[in-house]
């Protein structure tokens, strides 16, 4: 292989590890702050496609306003689940709201279903972004570019509003110690909420860039990103930012590089990561950047 | 009441419903003996995933993964070497499968083995760590095991499946695993590896410092759940007559999960009537997705409409009536008379 094919590849897994990485956040915000897996996290990320999509093609929303208006949207619908189906639970047995959670993430598949088919539609790209450039030889999509370029300022962004903001200390101060923060005066049903609202924010944006780099929509699509996402988050150590970063530039890299070398055998590439995720937990279990766990 | 006095009633309730098994079996038409089997299958399911889900408090989403396991393994082993022949035709089937033919109840068993053995590979990891992984893993070794079943050509057929295999699941072998699967577990349940059981359902630290052995506890409920998953996939593949590799998807799971949350998590008599109840209902609903008319008003019949139905009771379900049908109550003689007692008074 040549080192032009191969930076080719690298630059191709650097973006698809930032989408992953960005996903893989949404877990891990929620996780470190009401411990709980969000299994709908995934089914908000395919909703997000869906809802640029209908606000393209239905509403005739040029295509900026479509993307303003998918991420508004799964803001929205993100803050309602949790309201709807987390928050009655926030006090009662763990397996519970694990529970609400898996019934949620059904709940909007079937829903998905239903009210969009079950076929594959097939999403909106605008044409400057699938120009391909070449740069000294490597040929890079305009997409893969973009994702990069959206991916770093979202994180300097988030970066920002968890150091620097009251929002972000709350935040922050949740994770650590649930209970002492509650007494401190902090406002945890806003906090939760806006948790929940940054993290469906950053699906919606990861699910925008991933249907622009796989322009296929169906309501299952979120499965698999979104179980990828979470290994990212669990190899990285759950409840870590950068962790959860790390560990999704190592998926990107693993799928990329995989059917890069090994084409035949790319349908066993989720395997692979499988085999990743069971032995990061055998021998480091709280992951790369975790914490030590205290129970 | 005393205790011969229940042994007689269950014995003779037994044989009434042995009774009405061959009654069923021989007057029954296919359809109804069919939904009967996927209810028995069901009830299967149900039990074995509220073992490690309800009574060990863990949360496994892999049972269609196991499933998957058990049909394909069984189907192997049980099908005639011309069969499989007729079957693998873009690539033949690798040298020792494409010979063996074992009887039914063997092939099941070996199929159920297989599975808990993956079960195993699988839950020893998570269940190390405990918490909210287990749930999490299993769900991507379900999706996984489906890819890796569309990807073995030479040994599963990949995306064609299998056809045409043998009926042997009828209602005595479907029933019959499904008592011996009842009886096994609420056995195993009530002893003392049951209360272990509980109580890291309860309070892991608090079972912990009583001398329970968390991992060893949860990796063997893990695991007999797997293995009944196995047993009733290869009851299902038999049954259906084909496995499609697809169809052990999440969707799958997610109506097993069901069962034993409407049934209540830790109630086998929940998991049985909400299994049966879901076969039936399964059914009947079937009208919701064909077109109907309603005053005047011509609906087009929507596909996934029933599973939107469910998927709405259940959520409603965990968040109102957290505790389920059952909640942790189990039928019994003495509950049944205290109640009537009770109604006569």
């Amino acid at each position: 292989m040549s080192p032009d094919v191969f930076l080719q590849h690298l630059v191709n897994g650097i973006s698809l590890g930032f989408i992953f990485g960005l996903i893989a956040i949404g877990y891990t915000l929620v996780y470190g702050v009401v411990k709980l897996v969000n299994f709908a996290h995934g089914d908000v990320f395919m909703m997000a496609t869906f809802f640029v999509f209908y606000g393209f093609t239905l509403f005739m929303m040029p295509w900026w306003l479509a993307v303003i208006f998918g991420i508004v949207v799964t803001i929205l619908l993100g803050v309602g689940i949790e309201r709807i189906a987390y928050r009655p639970l926030r006090d009662a047995p763990r397996i519970s709201s694990l529970c609400a959670a898996i019934g949620m993430s059904f709940l909007i598949q079937n829903i998905a279903t239903v009210v969009f088919g079950g076929r594959q539609k097939s999403f909106y790209v605008p044409p400057s972004l699938t120009t391909t450039f070449v740069i000294g030889g490597v040929r890079i999509q305009a997409i893969t570019i973009a994702t990069i370029v959206v991916s770093v300022i979202v994180l300097l962004l988030l970066t920002f509003l968890i150091k620097r903001t009251k929002m972000g200390l709350a935040m922050r101060a949740l994770s650590v110690d649930f209970d002492t923060a509650k007494l401190m005066g902090i406002n945890v049903n806003r906090t939760i909420a806006f948790t929940f609202a940054i993290g469906s924010a950053l699906a919606a944006l990861s699910a925008i860039l991933w249907a622009l780099r796989y322009p296929q929509i169906w309501p299952f699509m979120g499965v698999f990103p979104g179980w990828r996402a979470f290994t990212a988050a669990i190899i990285g150590g759950i409840g870590s930012i950068v962790g959860a970063l790390f560990g999704g530039f190592m998926l990107g890299m693993v799928t990329i590089l995989l059917v890069a070398f090994f084409p035949e055998a790319a349908g066993y590439r989720d395997a692979i990561i499988f085999v990743l995720l069971v032995v990061i937990l055998l021998v480091k279990p709280t992951g790369l950047f975790g914490e030590k766990k205290s129970r | 009441m005393d205790r011969r006095m229940k042994l007689i009633l269950t014995i003779v309730s037994l044989l009434v419903f042995i009774l009405l098994l061959w009654l069923a079996e021989s007057y029954m038409d296919p359809f109804i003996k069919r939904i009967l089997n996927v209810a028995a299958i069901y009830v299967i399911l149900g039990v074995s995933l509220n073992l490690i889900n309800g009574f060990t408090g863990q949360f496994s989403l892999g049972h269609a993964g196991f499933m998957s396991l058990g049909a394909y393994a069984s189907a192997l082993l049980y099908m005639s070497p011309a069969l499989k022949a007729t079957n693998f035709f873009i690539e033949p089937i690798i040298w020792p499968l494409s010979e063996i033919q074992i009887p039914f109840f063997f092939a099941l068993l070996v199929g159920g083995a297989i599975a808990a053995v993956a079960g195993f590979a699988v839950g020893a990891p998570c269940l190390r760590v405990g918490g909210d992984y287990l749930a999490i893993v299993t769900y991507g070794f379900a999706e996984i095991i489906r890819v890796i079943l569309n990807n073995l050509q030479n040994i599963t057929n990949g995306p064609l499946g299998l056809k045409g295999l043998p009926t042997y699941t009828n209602l005595y072998w479907s029933w019959g695993w499904a008592l011996f699967t009842i009886f096994f577990i609420k056995k195993l349940v009530d002893s003392s590896y049951g209360r272990a059981l509980k109580s890291i359902r309860e309070d892991e630290v608090a079972a912990e410092a009583m001398g329970v052995n968390l991992f060893k506890h949860k990796t063997l409920a893990f695991v007999i759940g797997a293995f009944f998953a196995g047993i009733g996939g290869g009851l299902l593949g038999s049954l259906l007559m084909t496995i499609d590799p697809n169809s052990f998807n999440i969707s799958l799971t997610f109506q097993i999960v069901m069962i034993v949350l409407l049934g209540g998590l830790g109630s086998i008599t929940g998991s049985v009537v909400m299994g049966v109840s879901i076969a039936f209902l399964m059914e009947l609903l079937r009208f919701v997705e064909s077109p109907m008319t309603i005053f005047g008003l011509t609906i087009p019949g929507i596909s996934g409409m029933r599973m939107l139905i469910f998927a709405l009771i259940l959520v409603i379900t965990v968040i109102f009536f957290r505790r389920g049908l059952f909640g942790q109550k189990e039928f019994s003689w003495d509950w049944i008379f205290r109640s009537k007692r009770r109604n006569a008074e």
